[in-house]
């Protein structure tokens, strides 16, 4: 008998006290509620919520905050489908308008089979690691590691690297997200205009003769496209090539026809770049074994 | 403190003792012919490049500047070797990115003496003088970490030193510059320790050696006995300290020579202490009375393959391929380290030129460096092993798989990754052969990287 009273005590005592702070949340709920808009939650379910950082925002949830807000416009969701957008746009009321498409570019041609190597890195096989020891054995100290760090932090699997160690973009993938950007230890990608055709696909400051000694497809500042281009289009800096990007619309093909390494191409769309005629005597099958010193 | 140690008497917590190979240990320092041409990075040290001074096409005579200092963390160069300037340009160095460098031809008839410099007399020099006299002589640290020597010896307004503390440990296996320079200019070093005294203000130095270099040790203390005959203006001391690996790092070795630890993050000077190499201080000794500028050090060529391995004092600038070339190096594939095996780095061309921060050129072959080679990865087994070996006491196995996933903020704010001095021990010790070092040398790098942006 006692232990039956015991019980319905305790039993009767849980009871009240689990009324009383069901109470004290129900009331908390009400005097701390935040209003929250709730097609946030609804615009960040439609984003591809990979964080990525394209839009330069800090991840999806921060997008989603300020487009509810009407601050930045769906179309500034690079990675989001065309669908997706325009989902997002009617959801919260606006035109999802549109922003120029841009895709990360590689300045480097220098593959294994035109690039010479000074040196084996036989080290960690990331291209940081390898820039830090004596920048990473190839002749050429500008030019592309062919390790792939770009490779391993691209989210959308928008680069690989080709038989002979040079990274592709798929502009198809490519979102701009600038990570590639980031991992690069010599600096090659760059978020472009997907539009612009005309690009520089080397990085050597080195002069003319070295230039080339190092790699068969380097620019060697000869100059013949600043001639062949547009006035001011291109100039010549530090033994390279620079486009000056505010006169891009003035660029034409013929800049590119008499480049003997093919350092200046043209992308036809954003995935063909193609060399000039002068430049095709130099591309080779096979890789070239390493320069003995 | 591991009760093993304490019973070996080792002073500082945990490191390693990897074999000594100081096969140059015994071979008196001799001088490298003069290069037909030489390198001059403007940059080789923290710091602004200095500003060149001569152009292309001007006849220099041996310690004529080539570059003056810009700001206060760069130093002066002068010209190593009598000649005539033939570029200014581009140039591969040590560390990879081309960078401007001053090329000189040497000239062949010249006797190559240092006819630029004007003796000078420092006897009554106050401290401010003597550091400017330093910096002119464009020295930097020539341990390897190419610090600026007169900033090092600048004690900040609100610190007050009172002791140099002149690091003569060379723990690294293969070099013995340190050395040779200790057993042969004994008498410069303690003239340059007077100089670092007066500059810093600090009233004793104590130079700390390694156990295993007995005879440095009794050169030193004659040298001390010598110098107290002529003056007792200072309180100059030799300590020993038991060998072991990493102690040539200052945090090591205060810790061996008075047991005390310097914060995360300080410096020695919080604690009143200036600590300088022993390559530098005998260089300063031998440099300031005589007014010159630092044109040539002493670099420890060594390897199994070298036919004549040993000291030798070369020029600075002196291109690998032609140290390899005058000591008779191997012919067959080999790997060129510039500093020591432990925190050296491999160099990626024979066209490189020794600078003012290398110690050593180690050569290696083919054959030495097979058994590394056929070694591969295994995961991390949490042994331990690193953990046990880190001198500064850190995690190097959580480090190291932090590092892995690229968490480089994470290992920077939780696992202290900026008290690393990248001096290997945990890859040494590591059974699975991860490359941790190289790993936290990129994620400081990352680091300060996006510090920087």
């Amino acid at each position: 008998m006692e232990n039956a009273s015991t019980l319905a005590v305790a039993g009767v005592f849980m009871a009240v006290l689990g009324i009383a702070l069901a109470g004290v949340l129900a009331a908390a709920n009400r005097k701390l509620y935040v209003w929250e808009d709730p097609r946030i939650g609804e615009v960040e379910d439609l984003l591809p919520k990979s964080n990525c950082g394209a839009c330069g925002y800090a991840g999806c949830r921060a997008f989603a905050e300020l487009a509810v807000n009407g601050e930045v416009i769906p179309a500034q969701c690079t990675v989001s489908s065309p669908d997706a957008r325009e989902a997002i746009a009617s959801l919260i009321g606006v035109e999802a308008g549109s922003i120029e498409r841009k895709v990360a570019r590689l300045a480097c041609g220098g593959g294994r089979h035109v690039a010479y190597l000074r040196a084996q890195y036989s080290g960690l096989k990331t291209c940081r690691a390898a820039a830090v020891v004596g920048g990473g054995g190839k002749e050429c100290a500008w030019g592309c590691l062919g390790l792939g760090d770009c490779v391993t932090v691209c989210k959308f699997g928008a680069l690989s690297l080709n038989q002979y160690g040079l990274p592709v973009v798929d502009a198809d993938k490519c979102t701009a997200c600038n990570d590639c950007v980031e991992a690069c230890p010599k600096g090659l990608f760059s978020i472009e205009p997907a539009a612009n055709k005309l690009w520089i696909n080397c990085k050597n400051h080195a002069d003319g003769e070295t230039a080339e000694a190092a790699c068969e497809v380097a620019c060697t500042a000869c100059g013949k496209c600043v001639v062949d281009a547009a006035p001011d289009l291109i100039r010549l800096q530090n033994n390279l090539a620079v486009i000056d990007r505010s006169l891009m619309e003035k660029a034409e093909r013929s800049a590119i026809d008499r480049c003997a390494t093919g350092a200046i191409v043209w992308f036809e769309n954003p995935n063909v770049a193609i060399k000039g005629k002068a430049a095709y005597k130099i591309l080779r099958k096979e890789a070239l074994p390493v320069l003995s010193s | 403190m591991k009760i093993s140690s304490y019973i070996r008497g080792e002073v500082f917590e945990r490191g390693i003792h990897p074999p000594a190979q100081k096969l140059t240990a015994d071979l008196p320092i001799r001088r490298l012919p003069f290069p037909p041409q030489v390198v001059v990075p403007v940059s080789q040290h923290i710091g602004k490049p200095p500003r060149v001074v001569v152009r292309v096409g001007q006849e220099v005579v041996r310690g004529q500047p080539l570059a003056l200092a810009e700001d206060w963390l760069s130093v002066p160069h002068h010209a190593p070797v009598t000649g005539v300037v033939e570029a200014i340009e581009l140039r591969p160095s040590a560390r990879g990115p081309w960078t401007q460098s001053i090329v000189i031809r040497t000239h062949p008839g010249a006797s190559q003496e240092d006819l630029w410099a004007q003796p000078r007399d420092l006897s009554t020099a106050s401290g401010q003088e003597i550091l400017q006299a330093i910096w002119d002589t464009g020295m930097v640290g020539l341990g390897g970490a190419a610090f600026p020597t007169h900033a090092k010896l600048s004690v900040p307004k609100q610190a007050k030193a009172h002791t140099l503390v002149v690091n003569g440990c060379e723990c690294e296996p293969y070099l013995t510059c340190d050395h040779r320079l200790m057993v042969e200019h004994a008498d410069d070093l303690i003239a340059g320790i007077h100089y670092g005294l007066r500059a810093t203000g600090a009233v004793r130095a104590i130079i700390g050696v390694e156990n295993n270099k007995p005879e440095a040790i009794k050169a030193i203390q004659a040298a001390i006995d010598r110098d107290k005959l002529l003056s007792s203006e200072h309180e100059i001391h030799v300590e020993a300290v038991p060998t072991k690996y990493p102690q040539g790092s200052e945090k090591m070795l205060l810790m061996a020579l008075f047991g005390v630890e310097i914060a995360a993050g300080a410096l020695p000077i919080s604690l009143g202490m200036v600590v300088n190499n022993v390559g530098t201080l005998a260089a300063l000794g031998r440099l300031l009375p005589r007014g010159q500028g630092l044109t040539e050090r002493v670099v420890t060529v060594t390897g199994p393959g070298v036919a004549r391995p040993g000291d030798y004092r070369v020029p600075i600038g002196t291109p690998l391929q032609f140290i390899l070339d005058t000591v008779g190096a191997p012919a067959e594939s080999r790997e060129v380290i510039l500093g020591g095996p432990m925190m050296g780095q491999a160099a990626p061309s024979l066209d490189v030129p020794v600078t003012k921060g290398v110690s050593g050129v180690l050569v290696f072959r083919g054959e030495d460096l097979a058994s590394r080679q056929k070694r591969s990865t295994y995961p991390c087994i949490k042994c331990g092993e690193c953990v046990e070996s880190c001198p500064m006491g850190l995690n190097p196995s959580q480090l190291g798989m932090l590092a892995a996933k690229r968490e480089y903020e994470t290992m920077g704010e939780q696992y202290f990754l900026g008290d690393c001095f990248e001096c290997g021990c945990c890859t040494y010790v590591c059974p699975s052969n991860i490359p941790l070092v190289q790993q936290f040398r990129v994620a400081k790098q990352v680091l300060r990287e996006r510090a920087a942006s």
